[in-house]
Formats: C-alpha cells, sequence, structure tokens
C-alpha cells in the first residue's frame, strides 16, 4: 500500500512537471511556428535559438507588479486563476502516459488513476474548468471582462454538448469509459494483434471532437473570450503579473491535456504501428509506446498553432450557430450512423 | 479510513449548504453550492458509485450551477438593490422547508436498513446500464422524453419572443 502510493506520489510529480515544462516550451513553440508562417526569426535571443526563452518570460512574470483592483472582489479575484489552473491539471490524472512497466517482478502502470469512468472525469474536469474564468471576469468589476467572461462560458457550454455527443458514438464503439482499456483496444502490430485506431472508424466524431476542443481551449478561431480587437483582452483584461501568467499557462495546460486526450481516445494513446513485430522486450515497447505518444501529442500541439496563424477569428455568432445548427446535429447524425454500422456490420 | 472520509464530506457538505443560506453575496452562495455538490460527488464515490459522482459534476456543477451564476452575475445583485421579501412569505418557506425536511427524513428512513454494501460493483458504469436497460427500460425511456419534450418547451417559449438576441434562446 505505501509502496503503491509513493509510487503514485512520484508519478504524479513527474507528470505535474512535463506539463509544466510542456506548456511552458507551447509559449516558446508558438511565438516561433508564428515566426515561421509570418516569415520572421521569433526569438532568438536568451540562450541558443531563444530556448531559455519561457525562463525568461516565467521570471518576468514573477517580478512584475501585482496589481488587484480597487473595485474587484479581492478573494474571487485570486480565486479565479487558481481554479483555472487547478482544473487544468486536474484532468491528466486520468490520461494513459503509457502502457505497464514490469520492474523487478512488480508492474508499474504509466497512469496515475485508471477510472471506469475515465471519459466523465475528463468532461467533468472540463466543465469545472468555466468557472475560472467566469469568476475571474466578473470580479474584475470591468466590462470587458464580463463580456469575455460571459462569451466563454456560453461558448464553452456550448460546444461540450457537441463534443459530448461525439464521444458517445466512440464510446457505443469501444464499449468502455476506461481511457486505459480504450488504448488497449487499438493496439497496433501487423502480427497477430492488429487493430486500426478509432479514427479510422470514427472520422466524423474525430472532426467534430477537435473542432471542440477548439473552442473548450478558447483558441483561435474561436479565441472570442479574449478578443483583442473586441474587449481589450477579454477576462483577463485586469490581470497582472503570474495571475495573468497562470491564465496564459492554464491555457496552454489545457491543449496539452486535449492534445493527450484526442490522441488517447482516436489516434491509439500508446500503441504504434508494427509495435508487436519489432521483437523488442514488453518494457522496451512500453518506453517507445509513450514516446509515440508524446510525438502525437506535439503533433496535435502544433496543429493548434497552425490553426491559429492560418484562420481568422469568427464572429461571435457565426459561432454560436455553428456550435448548435452545425456540430450539434452533424454529431447526433454521426451517433446514429454508427449504430447502424455497428448493428449490421459486426466488426 | 473511508469512515474518516464520509464524516470529512458530510462536515464540508453539511457546513458549506449552510453557508449556501446565510452568505449575504448571492455569488458566493453558488460557490458554496458547487463545494457542496462535489462533497455529494464524493459520497458517491465512497460507496463505488463513480459514475453517478461523474455525471453529478458534469450535470450539477458543470452546467446548471454555470447558468445559475451566469443569470446572477448578469444581474449584479447587491446588498443595495436585493429584493425584500414579507414576513409571510419568509414564514411560509421556513414551514414549507420543514415539511419537506419532514417528507424527506420519512422516506429515506426505510431505506437505511436495505442500503448497498460499499464493496459491491454495482454502480460502474457497466452495472448500471445493463440495470437501467433491463430492469427499469420503460421509466428511463418515459424521463428522457420527459427531458426531450421540456427541452422543446424551452425552444418554443424563447422562440415567441422575437425581440430577444438568436444568442440568448439557450
Amino acid at each position: 500500500m505505501i509502496a503503491l502510493l509513493t509510487y503514485k506520489g512520484i508519478l504524479v510529480l513527474i507528470v505535474f512537471t512535463i506539463t509544466l515544462a510542456v506548456a511552458a516550451y507551447s509559449t516558446y513553440a508558438e511565438r516561433k511556428i508564428a515566426a515561421f508562417l509570418q516569415d520572421r526569426i521569433g526569438p532568438d535571443r536568451a540562450g541558443p535559438f531563444g530556448l531559455l526563452q519561457p525562463l525568461a518570460d516565467g521570471a518576468k512574470f514573477f517580478f512584475k507588479e501585482e496589481i488587484i483592483p480597487n473595485v474587484s472582489n479581492k478573494t474571487l479575484f485570486i480565486l479565479g486563476p487558481s481554479i483555472a489552473m487547478l482544473t487544468a491539471l486536474m484532468a491528466g490524472v486520468v490520461v494513459p502516459w503509457g502502457n505497464e512497466l514490469i520492474l523487478g517482478g512488480n508492474s508499474y502502470l504509466l497512469q496515475i488513476a485508471d477510472l471506469n469512468v475515465g471519459v466523465l472525469y475528463v468532461f467533468g474536469v472540463v466543465s469545472v474548468g468555466v468557472y475560472g474564468i467566469m469568476i475571474g471576469g466578473w470580479s474584475s468589476n470591468n466590462k470587458f471582462s464580463l463580456l469575455g467572461a460571459v462569451r466563454a462560458s456560453a461558448q464553452m457550454i456550448s460546444y461540450e454538448i457537441a463534443m459530448g455527443l461525439a464521444i458517445i458514438a466512440l464510446i457505443m464503439m469501444t464499449g468502455t469509459l476506461s481511457l486505459r482499456e480504450i488504448s488497449l483496444q487499438q493496439v497496433g502490430g501487423v502480427g497477430g494483434h492488429w487493430n486500426w485506431w478509432n479514427v479510422v472508424y470514427q472520422p466524423l466524431g474525430f472532426l467534430i471532437f477537435i473542432v471542440c476542443a477548439f473552442a473548450e481551449c478558447n483558441r483561435t478561431p474561436f479565441d472570442l473570450p479574449e478578443c483583442e480587437t473586441e474587449l481589450v483582452g477579454g477576462y483577463h483584461t485586469e490581470y497582472s503579473s503570474m495571475k495573468l501568467g497562470l491564465y496564459l499557462f492554464a491555457e496552454y495546460i489545457n491543449m496539452f491535456i486535449s492534445s493527450a486526450v484526442m490522441s488517447t481516445l482516436y489516434f491509439g494513446g500508446f500503441n504504434f504501428p508494427f509495435m508487436h513485430d519489432l521483437g523488442l522486450s514488453a518494457n522496451w515497447i512500453t518506453v517507445l509506446g509513450t514516446v509515440a505518444l508524446f510525438l502525437k501529442i506535439t503533433f496535435f500541439i502544433f496543429f493548434f498553432m497552425w490553426i491559429r496563424w492560418t484562420i481568422p477569428r469568427f464572429r461571435y455568432d457565426q459561432l454560436m450557430n455553428l456550435g448548435w445548427k452545425g456540430l450539434i446535429p452533424l454529431a447526433v447524425f454521426n451517433i446514429v450512423l454508427s449504430g447502424l454500422i455497428s448493428l449490421y456490420v459486426h466488426r | 479510513m473511508t469512515a474518516y472520509l464520509f464524516y470529512f464530506l458530510s462536515f464540508v457538505a453539511i457546513f458549506s449548504a449552510l453557508l449556501v443560506v446565510f452568505s449575504k453575496n448571492p455569488v458566493y452562495s453558488i460557490l458554496y453550492l458547487i463545494i457542496t455538490f462535489f462533497a455529494i460527488a464524493g459520497h458517491y464515490v465512497l460507496v463505488n458509485a463513480q459514475f453517478l459522482a461523474a455525471v453529478h459534476v458534469i450535470v450539477y456543477a458543470g452546467a446548471i450551477m454555470v447558468l445559475f451564476l451566469y443569470v446572477i452575475m448578469l444581474l449584479n445583485l447587491n446588498k443595495e438593490d436585493e429584493p425584500h421579501k414579507s414576513y409571510l412569505a419568509k414564514i411560509a418557506a421556513v414551514i414549507c422547508a420543514g415539511i419537506m425536511m419532514v417528507v424527506l427524513v420519512a422516506s429515506l428512513r426505510g431505506t437505511m436498513q436495505t442500503a448497498t454494501k460499499s464493496g459491491s460493483e454495482i454502480g460502474f458504469v457497466n452495472n448500471l446500464g445493463k440495470v437501467l436497460f433491463n430492469e427499469f427500460l420503460l421509466p428511463f425511456e418515459i424521463s428522457s422524453i420527459l427531458l426531450l419534450a421540456a427541452m422543446v418547451g424551452v425552444v418554443m417559449v424563447g422562440k415567441a419572443d422575437h425581440t430577444t438576441q438568436p444568442q440568448d434562446k439557450k
């Protein structure tokens, strides 16, 4: 029991560190990719190729003056970014970061908690994440902040529905809500075990899911909550120093976690093609699987940034129309289609 | 361990439920209510009803309370313009709540003896699904039709007023 708790505690620390590191270097990657797409050089002053830029940014956030507006509700003003960061970090608990390692007769699962309602847990955490933005926006006592918060919450609630419906079609196919079992079902290899990744069976579901993931993370083209041209800075207009940093960081962590969830649900998670044909031991396959998962995550994070610097922002009514009149009917259609296919084509 | 967790969660649930009633600022009331919901979700986890806990958080904390918060933030209720009810209404409300409590206690007293063992797996999704779609199929479908009817009703009510913005339909 103690050994298990120690192991889980260490795993939590590792996941926490990796999440923060990935989020920090996502800011660097974002600026470099933006620079590349706009034919610029990007940050290159701090360290070789500007690699120390995230550290410099972090230090800057800590040393900046902290301003809490007099007219704001101070408790809630501080609570807002805390909730945003907390909920962003919580979702990493159920993501299977790898298969199990077998060391000295004990098996170590590279997942903090294998809940049998893993998918729903992710949804619960995402839906609670709205509070961070809403509370922060409202307690700032600023019209622009409030508008940003209202936009964020309406957008996130609307797109959660389509996201949930897209997932239902996937769940009907996999028959489980545990993220680890969903990963294991997609195990790859030409020998005895050859299974397609879920994206092959659920292309429409994946498309809906990724669009909703963009909206849930408040990323362009759906970054209306912080639309600079209309709302100054959106819900974090009044925030300064590390509290602003926490909001920005939470967005990158959300991006990382949603990339991980997308890789797990639709792109095989820690499985990679020909994994059982390399003649490697189980432990090496697990290690390589974790590397493969992180490669997939990196691709999705790049995809998020690629879209951001390619597609302009939606208008708010277009966003709502897309969510309610486009994606939700499409997701319902996808459920019916999946049901019919699984009824008549037993795979 | 489980007993300590139970007492801790019960304390959190009851304490924050009291704070919901006693806080002056409606936004704080909502936040305490969310904490209460989380404590109740914790109770569900203690009796191995993980599905119920997850759905409880998603539906109540994640959706319904967001809409509550939404309305209260936009109304921006302060102490000055808080509506004051007459004493008659207050006394009536207290009596109604008291009767409600009596009914709840009376109806829950009988179930005390048949409480499920905490080790059972009845709360797991697959078991719950089998029970819902075999034994309780008709009530389940009827309640889903009820929800659908409520949704259609909301859309109709929203449509009747053409002066509102299209976004407000929800």
